[in-house]
């Protein structure tokens, strides 16, 4: 293992991790909900349009445009823009979406899910969850990305 | 209020993934290249994410009797792990590996990054309804 220092930021993750940790608290404290976004997303999509106002879809859409406008509203206080460079397109992109998709619905979460809800409520289930898809990454960069 | 609360949130959360790094594909790669060159700055926004929201859980959310603005705690019942869980997280961990891609940040992209973060969001939600009916026929009618 070689560190990059080169690359490495710890100041501005731990502050956007905090404001993730914030954001599911408020989540959970205000409106009883786990903020996992494939948990959110899959419902939104197949609860469309029952359910009401609480459990059905209106809640979860209004999370998501949050979540589509949070970074804008971050562009607007900052100079710089948002680092975005792609690993892969095309057929490599859409296989790792669909697997990503059906990887969390199938396993009843993601990285928000299980990763800053889970983890923070000691879940079994979660903590399990996210060494096993730790692991599988890991692997599966060390495959596939070997050269970067 | 609900709503507000929830679009608030929302906000908060891809604010968060914006200063985290989260959207930025290849810093997702560097974090998960340990046996490469291991950038490790992706913990901090794990442990950062954790850490807060832990506080968060111990010090409110266990001595509330019910939120804020619902009569109660959705919080998942299932305890025990099984083999959904783990196939799951695993085909979750190859498609994340793949593309630096997971399902907030893909969300997130939208607007910022259309091309690549729209055609994965669409893939993934394919993804998500194929799971869906999947675990339908898993659990017996």
């Amino acid at each position: 293992m070689t560190i990059n220092f080169a690359d490495f930021t710890p100041y501005a993750p731990l502050i956007g991790g905090g404001l993730i940790g914030l954001a599911a608290f408020m989540l959970m404290a205000v409106n009883g909900r786990v903020m996992g976004i494939s948990g959110i997303l899959g419902s939104a999509l197949t609860r469309f349009p029952a359910g009401g106002v609480s459990n059905g879809w209106v809640w979860r859409w209004a999370f998501l445009a949050g979540t589509v406008l949070g970074p804008l509203v971050y562009l607007a206080f900052r100079a710089d823009s948002i680092l975005v460079r792609p690993v892969n397109d095309g057929a490599w992109l859409y296989i790792g979406g669909f697997f990503v998709g059906l990887g969390s619905m199938v396993g009843a979460g993601c990285t928000s899910g299980h990763g800053i809800c889970g983890l923070a409520r000691l879940s079994l289930r979660s903590m399990v969850a996210v060494m096993t898809f730790m692991i599988s990454a890991v692997i599966t960069v060390y495959i596939v990305h070997s050269g970067i | 209020m609900p709503l507000i609360t929830a679009l608030i949130s929302g906000i908060i959360f891809g604010i968060g993934l914006a200063m985290g790094g989260m959207l930025d594909p290849a810093k997702v790669v560097g974090f998960l290249n340990i046996f490469g060159i291991w950038d490790p700055s992706l913990a901090f926004v794990m442990g950062g994410g954790v850490i807060v929201n832990l506080i968060g859980y111990l010090l409110f959310i266990k001595r509330m009797d019910q939120p804020i603005c619902e009569n109660r705690f959705h919080i998942p019942p299932k305890k025990s792990l099984d083999m959904p869980l783990l196939t799951g997280a695993v085909l979750f961990g190859i498609g994340w590996g793949m593309t630096g891609l997971c399902p907030g940040p893909a969300v997130a992209s939208l607007m910022t990054n259309p091309s690549t973060g729209g055609l994965f969001l669409i893939c993934l939600c394919g993804g998500l309804l194929a799971g869906k009916l999947i675990l339908s026929q898993l659990r017996p009618a």
